[in-house]
């Protein structure tokens, strides 16, 4: 697949404070993106370089297989929307859609007929004549995406543009967003850091952390194989459980920390092969079993309810094993009270080793 | 255990609670409402009677001034001090009253006003917007500049404006003015422009707009206030201006003030105070005028942020 965003050794320092370091990236074209990670990790960062509104310090960027390094940013190719909508106050919904084709000195039938089918595809036919101050936050947005609609452009690059909605529309237009790249088919760069969002719109997910790609993968993977523990425990809500332990080798594997010995026949070691020595162990609180369904997992043991949060269609609980505490995801149906005594257990199958030392997976 | 369930069908109960209920009474005469109201009063009326015995004054003829009541209102109004002192009034050899100073200060004012407003808002709109090498030195500079006392500078100035020939001339006068402003007015506009989200620049940027693109139809719209603040401090500050317009201008083309003091300092004849007292309010008008008819967008400018550092 030919690349449609290409970043090659890209550098960013702001005077001694180094943003993004020898930072190498491929996006494929039609693919969406998402750069993810929490504040400060320089994904915000990343994403205005690819549009020209950061100078990097060293580098190369390439879109659709040209250099654009030193092209301005309406020169790229690319349609940006804002966390902030960033919509001109003085103008009309049209003003908006059409400042962009103006500027570029496009015919006024052609602009016609682009802010026509944007409007289409995203329903604000009603609203072009309004002013962005008469919008609700939702159409807002619409009307941001707009903007980077009609410029007719292979890249669509979003910062956060959902953060300042409540929760239900963020719901809806992330819907949206997904089915919108779905109809077009453009490559998209999505920068958020709710873990939820990645999960439901990337194709692949780049989990960034200290100007750094710590994992560049689909959603399914970096669930299932974290590639280090900041990983692990950065995807899932509630986090990851660790356990801190060695890892013994001498006959079957086994993994032994102070709450016990957990078989780990069944476990898949990563390429390099079985590795001994201390590691930490995780499972997700959704591959914990309980009850009944405990009994058949190798790993099993005895625990106390100490919090329970009832969400409705899950609950999640907070239960002790010796001195640690674990969280578990139970049916939302369950009826279980601080106090009562719970089997646990899971399949090693399910869990996670990571080195202590360099925290990578093992 | 309380009821929990009963409370949310109450409705009609709500009629017989007892006990407070429903917003708290406010007392109005307090001794702190007292205190605050009595002094605003005071304090008011302190600066408002030197306004009343100008007024007063100057809506009286001579005789009854030497009657030496200054407080008291005028047994008989007179508007012939205001005529004399708008068109009457002499300065040294000329007798035309305060309307040429008037004029004068027009024509200084206007033209000063626009262009230093006009430079310092693009200079804060790169400042804050287009981060050029060398901006934060510059913008050391600049603001230096407004510490920098102005009399230090009157001579130099003197010399470059004869240099270029423009010493004496209303234009000279508007060249210092604008150089003058620009430190202030510069800092004020780079305030505002940062205060305004970065993004909208960005996808102006995006949308390839350039400097001036930017400037006038994504910047300008959005500032009105700043606008109005800049000329509010611009329109009083050269309007009132005495130095320089003595300075740099000749008799002629003296602005208001200068002629306003020529009138109320002259030690021949007889002082004519309530001529100087119309003399005086007919200066102080336009700042005046400027405050009321932009109060309103005044203060809304400097909440936006720009005077904050």
């Amino acid at each position: 697949m030919e690349p449609s965003i290409s970043i090659r050794h890209l550098d960013l320092s702001f005077g001694a404070v180094d943003v993004l370091k020898d930072l190498n990236l491929d996006i494929g074209k039609g693919e969406f993106l998402v750069l993810l990670g929490s504040s400060g990790c320089g994904k915000s960062t990343l994403l205005n370089c690819v549009a020209g509104l950061l100078d990097v310090s060293d580098g190369q960027i390439f879109i659709s297989g040209r250099n654009v390094t030193w092209e301005e940013p309406s020169k790229r190719g690319i349609g940006m929307v804002f966390q902030s909508y960033a919509l001109y106050p003085q103008m009309t919904v049209e003003g908006n859609l059409t400042f962009g084709l103006k500027n570029a000195g496009m015919p006024r039938a052609e602009i016609a007929e682009r802010v026509e089918r944007a409007a289409r595809i995203l329903q604000i036919e009603p609203l072009l004549k309004r002013k962005p101050a008469a919008l609700s936050g939702g159409q807002r947005q619409r009307v941001a995406i707009g903007r980077a609609l009609v410029r007719d452009v292979d890249v669509f690059l979003f910062d956060e543009p959902l953060s300042n909605l409540d929760a239900k529309l963020r719901t809806d237009l992330r819907a949206e967003i997904k089915e919108l790249h779905q109809t077009l088919g453009n490559t998209m760069i999505y920068v958020t850091h709710d873990q939820i969002e990645a999960m439901t719109l990337a194709d692949r997910i780049a989990i960034m952390r200290g100007g750094l790609i710590l994992q560049l993968d689909s959603p399914k993977e970096i669930y299932n194989r974290p590639a280090n523990k900041y990983v692990a425990g950065f995807i899932g809500s509630p986090s990851m459980n660790f356990f801190e332990g060695v890892v013994d080798l001498g006959g079957a594997p086994v993994f032994s920390c102070e709450a016990g010995d957990f078989d780990l026949s069944g476990y898949e070691f990563g390429a390099a092969g079985p590795q001994g020595g201390p590691a930490w162990l995780g499972i997700r609180p959704e591959h914990i079993a309980h009850g009944p369904d405990a009994a058949a997992c190798p790993v099993r043991m005895e625990a106390t309810v100490r919090l329970v949060e009832p969400l409705g269609s899950d609950t999640l609980a907070r239960v002790q094993v010796g001195e640690r505490l674990l969280w578990i995801r139970l049916d939302g149906q369950s009826s279980i009270r601080p106090g009562d005594t719970l089997t646990i257990g899971w399949h090693a199958e399910r869990a996670n080793l990571f080195d202590s030392a360099t925290e990578n997976r093992i | 255990m309380v009821d929990l369930t009963s409370s949310v069908a109450a409705g009609q109960g709500a009629r017989e609670l007892q006990g407070p209920r429903g917003p708290k009474p406010r007392k109005v005469v307090t001794r702190a409402n007292v205190l605050i109201y009595g002094t605003l009063i005071v304090v008011s009326l302190y600066y408002l009677l030197p306004m009343w015995v100008m007024v007063m004054t100057s809506l009286k003829g001579m005789p009854e001034i030497r009657v030496g009541n200054i407080f008291a209102p005028p047994m008989e109004i007179t508007f012939e001090p205001w005529v004399k002192a708008w068109s009457g009034a002499c300065t040294g050899l000329n007798c035309d009253g305060l309307s040429r100073g008037f004029w004068n200060s027009v024509r200084i004012t206007l033209p000063s006003v626009a262009v230093s407003i006009a430079i310092a808002s693009v200079n804060g709109y790169a400042l804050a917007n287009w981060r050029f090498k060398g901006a934060d030195a510059f913008f050391t500079i600049l603001i230096f500049g407004a510490f920098i006392p102005y009399q230090v500078m009157l001579y130099p100035m003197v010399i470059m404006l004869r240099e270029v020939g423009l010493y004496g001339s209303l234009t000279g006068l508007v060249i210092v003015h604008t150089v003058f402003g620009m430190p202030i007015l510069t800092l004020l506009f780079r305030n505002y422009f940062t205060s305004l989200p970065e993004e909208l620049f960005k996808a102006a940027r995006v949308d390839g707009a350039g400097f001036w693109r930017i400037y006038f139809r994504i910047m300008l719209p959005m500032s009105l206030p700043i606008f109005v603040v800049a000329m509010i401090l611009q329109v009083t500050g050269i309007w009132n201006d005495f130095l320089f317009g003595v300075i740099y201008t000749k008799p002629d083309l003296y602005p208001m003030t200068v002629q306003l003091n020529n009138i109320v300092n002259s030690v021949q004849g007889v002082k004519e105070y309530n001529v100087n007292m119309a003399a005086t309010l007919l200066t102080g008008l336009v700042p005046l005028f400027i405050y009321f008819i932009s109060g309103k967008l005044f203060v809304r400018g400097i909440a936006a942020g720009a005077v904050k550092g």
